[in-house]
């Protein structure tokens, strides 16, 4: 009952529990000390967009996809940096990733475009305004509270990155599980129709995910630049893929209507324990990209035959 | 006692009703009324309008023209929440089930109950889903929890989960859109039962279905829909079945309700 219930969470454990298995027998002088944890926390919360992949997953669930998000973090940080001040740019950064999340959503319902295209768009256009703007310069970041608040290492180890995933991953199960409007994602996901004709807003609850997700990514650009203490104007372009990795691979649906936090959360850290591990096992960082990319592909095919069965 | 206007007004009526879809035009000065406590049949060939009719009353498709009174009151701008707000409740042809979730979550798919914040309450909802299954649906299937995917069920507890769905939450008037399509003739006869329970509750009921026996047996009076208008319509105590099958076919022949050779009784 248990497994069948939650199998696919079951399955998200097991392959990482196997994943830290091989790596701690091929590299244990990696593996088997703090020191690389204490990196993973600081980096797959933000720099690989863990926290992003979490929002992302709503997005996927209400039947759509964002592949905007790594530009919006250009953007959010672009607006911090330019705020001059950490606290007040924090929260104009958020607005801005909200507000382009929002302009995200709003033109895939109002004009019944794909998310798919409408937001590859997005991430190009985005991008651009952000090199425009910048001229493609870099630039040093202002440090305050909230650098110490979002990056500070708790008792000198725990990156603050982590509690801030953890944060992320509880309100947002709350909200997916236990609040109308995760109710209403699922719906969504699930079958548009029926969810319209029983009275859900379908255009909100699909706009509502693309500003989570675009608030998201803000917090995340903005986390990692402050980790970084620079700001690139490139800061986020490398984050599609392990961020779109993690949310298939936490057995999110590309059919919308199935998928959980809790999945999303594990598949992060096997996703950002990719590089390091390979790079632990002596092979070149260059097989990174191709099991990023074949991560995807299986996740997506295992999804597809467990669909198949289910329907039968 | 009610007012006397209580009485008197039909619960709904719709008066000119037209709507397109792009170049397609749907209905044009349709009519409609349905009394208190009364069950209307809808007859009409596919592609008559019938279901667009219904989306209309429902709110999910908003008319180009024509009026909509509930109760002698008029209404405006009717939205789904609306029209439930009213006691409106409808079993769609579709069903409108959400497959890759729980019975309790398509049970009360667009009108959870909550507790403060928008937050859930699983534990009323799934309560009142299990009281459902006991009182209603009485599945046969040991295995069908309120945690249950909707998916996984057959065609005939599908339909019971719609029905109950629109049973649940007190409606003034039910409609019931093709509720007997792909249903065994056990299972169609408990549908058809059903809808005399809405009648003895006081309640008042659409009922569209393909087959002119069924709807025959169960209304008060039979509406024929015919490319968008309502082409007529009849008493079911005053003409027979059969002569009712002949009516249809000479409207699908000559485009006319009128004019059909009336059957001889007992043929």
């Amino acid at each position: 009952m248990f497994f069948r219930r939650y199998g696919l969470q079951s399955g998200t454990v097991l392959m990482a529990a196997v994943i830290f298995v091989i790596l701690a027998v091929g590299s244990p002088i990696t593996w088997l000390h703090f020191d690389i944890y204490s990196s993973l926390m600081s980096t797959v919360p933000v720099t690989q967009s863990g926290i992003i992949a979490l929002t992302l997953t709503l997005v996927v669930i209400a039947g759509e996809i964002d592949l905007s998000f790594g530009s919006v973090m250009a953007v959010g940080t672009w607006v911090f940096i330019s705020c001059h001040q950490p606290e007040l740019g924090l929260i104009a950064g958020i607005a801005a990733g909200l507000g382009v999340g929002l302009l995200n959503g709003w033109i895939v319902v109002r004009f019944g475009i794909p998310s798919l295209v409408a937001t590859i768009g997005a991430w190009f256009f985005w991008a651009g305004i952000v090199l425009v703007g910048t001229s493609g310069v870099g630039a040093g970041t202002p440090s305050g509270f909230v650098t110490n608040l979002l990056t500070g290492r708790i008792g000198g180890y725990v990156p603050a990155e982590m509690p801030w995933m953890f944060a992320f991953a509880i309100v947002l199960w709350i909200l997916l599980n236990r609040h109308r409007f995760g109710a209403h994602v699922y719906l969504v996901g699930d079958n548009e129709q029926s969810a319209r004709m029983m009275g859900v807003r379908s255009d909100r609850v699909r706009m509502g995910v693309f500003a989570l997700n675009g608030a998201a990514a803000a917090f995340a650009g903005i986390s990692a630049t402050m980790e970084a203490h620079y700001f690139w104007p490139t800061v986020g372009s490398g984050a599609m893929l392990p961020t779109v990795a993690a949310v298939f691979l936490g057995g999110t649906s590309i059919f919308g209507g199935r998928g959980t936090i809790f999945g999303t959360f594990v598949a992060a850290f096997v996703i950002g324990a990719i590089e390091p591990g390979i790079v632990s096992l002596g092979l070149t960082g260059f097989y990174t990209q191709v099991i990023y990319g074949a991560v995807i592909v299986i996740a997506l095919i295992v999804q597809s035959a467990v669909r198949g069965r289910a329907e039968r | 006692m009610d007012a006397p206007d209580e009485q008197t007004t039909n619960l709904l009526e719709l008066k000119g009703i037209s709507k397109s879809f792009g170049e397609v035009r749907a209905l044009e000065e349709a009519n409609l009324t349905v009394g208190r406590n009364e069950i209307v049949g809808l007859l009409g060939d596919n592609g008559a309008g019938k279901s667009t009719l219904i989306k209309i009353v429902t709110g999910f498709h908003r008319p180009d023209g024509g009026t909509i009174t509930w109760k002698g009151q008029p209404l405006e701008h009717l939205t789904v929440q609306r029209a439930r707000d009213l006691g409106i409740e409808t079993v769609y042809q579709e069903r409108a089930l959400a497959d890759l979730q729980s019975l309790w979550r398509n049970i009360f798919m667009g009108r959870e109950r909550t507790t403060r914040f928008g937050l859930l309450n699983v534990g009323a909802m799934r309560a009142e889903t299990e009281s459902l299954m006991v009182d209603f649906l009485r599945f046969t299937s040991q295995a069908v929890t309120p945690e249950s995917y909707v998916g996984s069920m057959s065609g005939g507890e599908r339909q019971g989960v719609a029905i109950a769905r629109a049973l649940h939450f007190e409606a003034e008037l039910i409609i019931l859109d093709e509720p007997t399509m792909g249903l065994s003739v056990t299972e169609t006869r408990k549908t058809l039962d059903f809808v005399r329970g809405i009648k003895s509750a006081g309640k008042a009921c659409i009922f569209i279905d393909h087959n002119i026996f069924n709807v025959h047996e169960v209304a008060d009076r039979v509406v024929v829909i015919d490319r968008g208008r309502t082409a007529g319509q009849f008493k079911t105590s005053e003409i027979t079945v059969t002569d009712l099958i002949g009516r249809m076919q000479h409207l699908a022949e000559t485009g006319t309700l009128d004019g059909a050779p009336t059957a001889k009784a007992g043929v």
